[in-house]
């Protein structure tokens, strides 16, 4: 590791370089930049979901921490590149004093040429990630909800300040939920009248799951309040009886149907480097969060 | 209807198989417990398996569910990818049963069917299931003979049952038309999946990106520009207790037959209308149709035997010493031949293909090599180093692409050109996602998309063209010594000497 203190970009861009020297592989095979915004709480989880993410997605990681307040006005970096944990390079930047508003320019001449570049808030994102300065940078925006203090009124920000390209680990969190319901309809004889939905109050991804399912079937679904863990129940009333996928535990789903006996599905809660190697194998546009999103507005009252 | 949960623009949610299950033959195999159940476990573990799957395991074993289920959950332990996790493996277990029995009596049949219909009822797998003959082909006619008497193969409805073999596909053109006549007593087509655990799916569809989804390979892939093919798959290992296998196959049979030609056909084929199987097939066999084999085989193909040797500072034995190998054999375990493709493309361009075991190293690769430039505007001392041109589909190890061509040596020294290697590695860029090759295999056949598979005319197909120089090598006695730990016999270095050109080391 290197520290750098009152530096510039381009100077970690140079560490960055003599440090793939000396490891003696001046080549790099980086798929894309990764762009952390974070305070101090948030960044080395993140940091470190992000590396163990460049298994799977070889990136450059830059994780930039504004550091207002007083103190010199400076910035000041750690470098890492390759190593144990995986093939990507991370810098790690504090911005302080009046440097912490200036975080582009330090960024500009960090971004590998001609890939994609991704932002990533783990917690407070601008209203409009796409307006934010490091995030003009950006094909793909990632937020989190769920650290969101009042997900409800986050949830009424992100919509109203949805560019497509923008999307949430509180989505991503959903997948294998929105997986295991889709398979239950690929047999197309199942008609669904109505869903019920069980989970933790103001769990932004309940939200999401039951926006989803009402977006989808055009078909009313309740969400009731319930202790969690997260959610932990979708009952599907449909024609030929109640289909009921269970989870109290936050891992393993019991699946009972009518005139089956019932059945277990592995449903765990995924940990941030599972959810952000889902978020970064593609990075177009997701259209279905963006209209999920959107379809919130549509019912009053229903995000509100 | 199509389903309202499955919007074409969700890519997150991947396809997860319908309710199934799956009778595996064969239980106690190397490649039942190495490959195919730590495949269905990993399927599990990534939420690819429907709810409901049952496992039900064949074998003449005084066995009852729990200690088949143990077996299953040992081999999980030991060989799966993914982490093990107890709540995933109370999933698949309660779907595990067993049938004890002898292949060829009756009555075990009548019990397995009583199995299978107490796994749909118990567990919802609704009459779909595959069943997976992991046993020597030449005990496929009587396991499938008895599934149609005990009517295991009937359907009513919207079930469906699936048959997959491994290959060898026969041992030539009328053993694998004999095989598919057997098959397809009891099964249609589109229900039979051909697999070669060699060939995953991941390989194939990677050589048709970098082919298809580019602009700069194409116009140079032709004989205007390419000299010659080298299609290598190269084993470090012997025949490793495979005895009983492998003698009377031989190396020509085991890889060349399906893996090498498949890749072959990929690497030479027109583009398709689109991905869908039946489009990609037909632009492979359009290939296989063009291949000829040399007329004078003995001056273009090559084979060889093992001798006893060092191997990486191994000492190690020859083929003919290994244990159930009769010291006269005649099989070989190193193969090569030269094939041409008769279209417009590929006129004129030698393609080799060979295959062996106990080589240099464990390494399966298509190499592109490129005629050299017309004119080279140095002086010929400069560009004493330089070879040919090459793209090389690495397939294994090391999944990837690499480039090679010509740079300047830097210093002031004087204009020096070199070879240098441009690598991409998958293993780099997309490191653990690409799942193990049976994953794939065993959730196409849930899901019943055969795309990859090579069909009966393509098996035919390559048989037609291997079928004269297996005859040929018939009457040729014992094959060529070679030493362990080499790259193969001298007659495959002067096979290719022969037309002026080298095998590349790969």
């Amino acid at each position: 590791m290197i520290r750098l203190e009152d530096t510039s970009g381009g100077e970690i861009a140079r560490a960055i370089a003599e440090e793939r020297h000396r490891m003696g592989s001046p080549a790099t095979g980086m798929v894309l930049t990764m762009l952390i915004l974070s305070d101090e709480e948030y960044a080395s989880d993140a940091t470190e979901a992000a590396v163990l993410s460049a298994r799977q997605h070889p990136m450059r990681i830059l994780t930039l921490i504004p550091r207002p307040g007083r103190g010199p006005d400076q910035i000041d970096a750690q470098v890492m590149v390759g190593g144990d944990d995986g093939p990507g390079e991370v810098a790690i930047v504090r911005l302080r004093g009046d440097r912490s508003g200036h975080a582009n320019s330090v960024v500009i001449p960090l971004l590998l040429p001609d890939t994609p570049v991704v932002s990533w808030w783990p917690t407070d994102p601008p209203p409009v990630p796409a307006d934010d300065p490091i995030g003009r940078h950006c094909q793909r925006r990632i937020t989190d909800l769920a650290t969101a203090a009042d997900p409800r009124a986050a949830l009424r920000e992100r919509r109203a300040g949805y560019v497509p390209g923008d999307s949430d680990l509180a989505w991503t969190r959903l997948t294998s939920w929105r997986s295991a319901l889709a398979s239950l309809l690929d047999d197309e004889t199942t008609q669904v009248r109505a869903v019920s939905v069980d989970a933790e109050a103001d769990n932004p991804s309940a939200i999401l799951l039951a926006a989803w399912l009402r977006w989808a079937l055009r078909i009313p679904v309740e969400l009731t309040p319930v202790i969690g863990p997260g959610i932990t129940q979708v009952q599907l009333d449909t024609a030929q009886g109640m289909i009921t996928l269970a989870r109290p535990d936050g891992a393993v789903a019991t699946l009972s149907r009518p005139g089956v006996p019932d059945s277990t599905i592995a449903l765990p809660r995924r940990g941030l480097p599972d959810l952000l190697s889902e978020e970064l194998r593609r990075l177009d546009p997701d259209g279905v969060y963006g209209d999920v999103l959107m379809s919130l507005g549509e019912t009053p009252g229903q995000a509100s | 209807m199509t389903n309202p949960l499955r919007d074409p623009r969700d890519r997150r949610l991947p396809k997860v198989a319908g309710p199934c299950g799956l009778i595996l033959f064969g239980v106690t195999g190397d490649l039942a417990r190495k490959k195919i159940m730590p495949a269905i476990y990993d399927l599990a573990n990534r939420g690819l398996l429907p709810p409901g799957f049952g496992l039900v395991g064949f074998a003449r074993r005084q066995w009852d569910d729990e200690d088949f289920a143990q077996e299953v959950h040992d081999a999980v332990r030991e060989y799966a990818r993914t982490p093990f996790r107890e709540e995933v493996w109370v999933q698949l277990s309660e779907g595990i049963r067993f049938v004890e029995g002898d292949i060829a009596d009756p009555a075990a049949y009548r019990e397995l069917r009583r199995v299978v219909e107490e796994v749909d009822q118990r567990r919802g797998t609704l009459g779909n299931h595959a069943f997976y003959l992991s046993i020597p082909p030449g005990l496929f006619p009587v396991v499938v003979q008895h599934l149609k008497d005990s009517g295991l193969t009937e359907r009513q409805g919207r079930e469906w049952r699936r048959v997959v073999v491994e290959k060898p596909f026969g041992h030539d053109l009328a053993s694998a038309q004999e095989l598919d006549r057997v098959l397809s007593s009891a099964f249609a087509p589109d229900e039979i999946f051909r697999i070669d655990h060699y060939l995953g799916k991941e390989t194939v569809q990677n050589i048709l990106a970098v082919r298809f989804a580019n602009t700069m390979f194409e116009p140079i892939w032709n004989s205007n520009y390419v000299d010659n093919v080298q299609i290598t798959q190269a084993e470090d290992i012997g025949i490793a207790g495979r005895a009983g296998y492998y003698d009377g196959i031989g190396a020509a049979r085991d890889v060349i037959q399906n893996h090498l030609l498949q890749l072959l056909a990929l690497t030479a084929m027109e583009e398709p209308l689109s991905f869908r199987p039946h489009e990609v097939r037909q632009e492979k066999e359009k290939v296989l149709r063009a291949i000829t084999v040399p007329t004078d085989i003995s001056a273009h193909t090559a084979r060889g035997q093992y001798a006893e040797g060092w191997q990486g500072g191994v000492p190690v034995v020859g083929f003919l010493e290994e244990a159930g190998i009769p010291p006269d054999s005649t099989t070989e375990t190193f193969a090569a031949i030269r094939v041409t493709v008769d279209n417009r493309r590929w006129a004129g361009v030698p393609f080799y293909l060979r295959t062996g075991k106990r080589l240099g190293r464990r390494v399966t690769e298509v190499a592109v090599i490129f005629k050299r430039a017309p004119h080279l505007p140095f002086e010929s001392a400069s560009v004493g180093e330089l070879s040919d041109n090459a793209l090389v589909f690495r397939i294994q190890p090391d999944e990837g692409v690499t480039v090679r061509f010509g740079s300047k040596v830097p210093g002031t020294a004087g204009m020096e050109v070199r070879d240098v290697t441009m690598d991409f590695q998958y293993g780099d860029s997309f490191v653990d996602t690409s799942p193990e090759a049976y994953e794939r295999l065993i959730l196409d056949v849930l899901l019943g998309e055969p795309p990859l598979f090579p069909n009966s005319t393509e098996v035919d197909l390559s048989w037609r063209i291997l079928d004269p120089i297996l005859e040929a090598w018939a009457g040729d006695g014992q094959p060529e010594q070679y030493a362990s730990g080499g790259w193969g016999p001298t007659c495959a270095y002067d096979m290719i000497a022969r037309d002026g050109r080298q095998w590349r080391r790969p």
